[in-house]
């Protein structure tokens, strides 16, 4: 346990302050049912077992600890990389679907829904569903679907069935509000997959429970590896799933910095951003209380990034706790810093980094600045393979001759 | 005394159920929201809901949803809301808000409160706050005399069902359904024993809601509850006739003669 943590009922910084349970009464329920099945799994060394043989034997995890010392030489300080890029299904997130699809089974529900942005969750699901023999459903913005086709066609190959969303935004949020409302009518057979360390409790406690082995992993590996700690850690963040599992592993080691670096998409003063803590301001959305981009009548304003997968108008509310507490500094990276970062990897390390891994690259690019000749480790949450239509129009790709 | 409660012994006392219409303010228009309310009020709704239109309704289906977002469009704002309820409240029936919580929190609690009081209205519906995570609200509600407006589902246990029902003023609210609004059909047979699981841990009216649109079902469920809560209904019957405003309104005076007479029968 650590005081970051959140208490039985789901607050983090104490009773009121973030996160929490704002749902419907009809799903209080399920989310009981699933709160004490889950903590009664974390308790039952059967469960953990079959969990850690999963991430080993079938995720590929744990992901190395890599020193990057081609970017290190062009940052002025160590980068050291967290590379779940190589993890099975190409991101953290596959950490999440097989802990929580596992408990599904434990839990004998037979189907699960999710919602996605990008796709990533969405085809982390349709995996965890189809290597378990659960049934999937996947909520997608119907904006997300046409932007990232490849996706929807990774899910339906995998047996899920992808519905587009047209309702609201057409994107994230409203994949989620759909998905909720799948819920709300299914909840008897259906377990809930959320994508990110959001939503009401206990989901921001038990997502993190399934990706903290990130942070766990690359604390002891930077240990073994280098013989100390690093000086700080970065990660981006969305809904915050990759960067929480990284936190996790060092809030209590009190010498260590943390940063998250959000989406600045075309620059926080344009308005157009996904920079929920650094510009939003504290609300309820999805279940939970927690920095949101709205106006001031509450309505949810939509946010903007180059990046699907941090395009998001809310933040995981442990986040929001460790802001206001001033544990983790939360910046933003705009689109074209990302970007930079992108090529910058791709070019000094033969690494692609996915657009949303690409913003905490870009971050730790500008910490370095400050912290010449430290030690800073990066989550690399993904790679880019499903960004390369997006890098394409950005660099003016695929016609040979003519990159730059 | 809630003046909601009024409403439901009333009828009772007349031997049938309450009527609760529902539709959101600023749909098709602020102006039109207030015409169409009025409208349902003359032709027997017992008890007015207005919704306070929201970005992220997840207890709504496509109906509600398209009304909402038109609304939204258009510009409506938390005040419109406010003046919306101001001027049904001045039928002299009762008339409540339901919201979504972040709209309340981002206006100020208490001061949504304060305002709402000094509309004329009689409390809030909340189909997203649950007691247990309502204390700003149930002390704001307290010291204005409003109505707190809890949800009590099918898959409520006893024990949530009594904290629920301790919490509330006016009525409680029994989702008729495991679903969202304006979707499947509630009946009398799936409704019943959280009715009677409401009602055994409270003198509190016990009104249905989500899955009731029609006068034959209204009767229905009359007889087990004490009011019949209607939405998606009236909202898709405006919808149906957007083109014509006058003929939609006469719709709506038919759908809620209709639905009176069901919860007479």
């Amino acid at each position: 346990m650590s005081k970051y943590d959140a208490d039985a009922r789901g607050w983090f910084g104490g009773t009121g302050a973030f996160g929490g349970r704002f749902m419907p009464e009809a799903l209080i329920a399920a989310l009981d049912e699933l709160d004490v099945a889950w903590q009664d799994a974390m308790a039952d060394p059967a469960f953990t077992g079959e969990f850690e043989r999963l991430l080993t034997d079938y995720a590929g995890v744990p992901s190395m600890l890599y020193d990057a010392t081609r970017l290190s030489e062009h940052a002025g300080a160590r980068i050291l990389l967290k590379r779940e890029d190589l993890n099975h299904t190409g991101a953290h997130k596959i950490r999440n679907v097989l802990g929580q699809a596992l408990l599904t089974q434990r839990m004998g529900k037979t189907r699960v829904i999710a919602e996605t942005g990008a796709g990533q969750h969405g085809v982390a699901s349709a995996t965890a569903a189809a290597y378990l023999g659960l049934d999937c459903t996947v909520y997608m913005g119907e904006v997300d679907t046409e932007r990232q086709a490849l996706n929807v066609a990774r899910m339906q190959l995998l047996g899920a069935e992808v519905i587009p969303v047209r309702s609201g935004s057409r994107t994230l949020k409203d994949a989620i509000n759909e998905a909720l409302r799948d819920w709300v009518a299914s909840v008897d057979e259906t377990a809930y997959l959320f994508g990110t360390a959001a939503g009401p409790h206990p989901f921001p406690s038990l997502v993190l429970s399934f990706v903290r082995g990130i942070g766990d992993e690359a604390r002891q590996q930077c240990l073994d590896q280098y013989g100390a700690l690093p000086d700080a850690v970065a990660a981006c963040v969305g809904g915050g799933s990759n960067a929480i599992g990284l936190f996790a592993g060092f809030v209590d080691d009190p010498e260590v910095a943390i940063y998250g670096f959000e989406a600045g998409g075309d620059g926080v003063d344009t308005g157009r951003h996904a920079a929920t803590i650094f510009a939003g301001s504290i609300g309820v959305l999805h279940g939970a209380r927690t920095f949101v981009l709205q106006d001031d009548d509450g309505q949810t304003v939509e946010s903007h990034s180059i990046s699907a997968g941090l395009d998001y108008p809310g933040v995981g509310p442990q986040h929001s706790a460790l802001s206001a507490a001033g544990r983790a500094t939360y910046l933003p990276v705009t689109d074209t810093e990302a970007m930079d970062a992108m090529a910058l990897l791709a070019r000094t390390e033969g690494i692609i980094p996915a657009i949303e891994s690409a913003h905490a690259v870009a971050g730790a690019l500008r910490v370095a600045r400050d912290r010449p000749g430290q030690t800073i480790l990066v989550n690399l949450s993904g790679r880019g393979d499903k960004d390369m239509g997006t890098a394409m129009d950005w660099f003016h790709l695929g016609e040979a001759g003519e990159s730059k | 005394m809630s003046t909601t409660s009024t409403a439901f012994a009333k009828a009772r006392a007349e031997g049938r159920a309450t009527l609760v219409g529902y539709l959101p303010a600023g749909f098709p228009d602020v102006e039109g929201s207030i015409a169409a309310l009025k409208v349902m009020v003359e032709a027997g709704c017992d008890v007015i809901e207005i919704g306070l239109p929201y970005s992220d309704p997840v207890m709504d289906g496509p109906i509600i949803q398209a009304a909402a977002q038109q609304a939204l469009d258009a510009g409506v704002r938390t005040a419109d809301v406010l003046r919306v309820v101001e001027a049904v409240a001045a039928t002299g029936t009762p008339t409540l808000v339901m919201t979504y919580w972040n709209p309340v929190e981002r206006y100020g609690v208490e001061r949504f409160a304060k305002d709402l009081a000094s509309a004329g209205g009689a409390g809030l519906i909340t189909p997203d706050l649950t007691p247990d995570f309502a204390p700003e609200w149930i002390a704001a509600a307290d010291e204005r005399d409003l109505d707190k407006v809890f949800l009590v589902a099918p898959s409520s246990t006893d024990e949530r069902i009594a904290l629920t029902t301790a919490a509330s003023r006016g009525f409680v609210y029994a989702t008729g359904i495991m679903g969202v609004t304006g979707t499947t059909q509630a009946t009398a047979a799936g409704v019943a024993p959280l009715i009677a699981r409401t009602k055994a841990t409270t003198d509190l009216p016990v009104g249905v809601g989500v899955g009731v649109s029609s006068g034959a079902q209204a009767a229905d469920l009359a007889a087990h509850a004490d009011g019949v809560i209607v939405g998606s209904a009236f909202v898709r019957t405006l919808l149906d006739h957007a083109g014509d405003r006058a003929a939609g309104l006469a719709a709506l005076r038919d759908l809620t003669a209709e639905l009176a007479g069901g919860v007479r029968a």
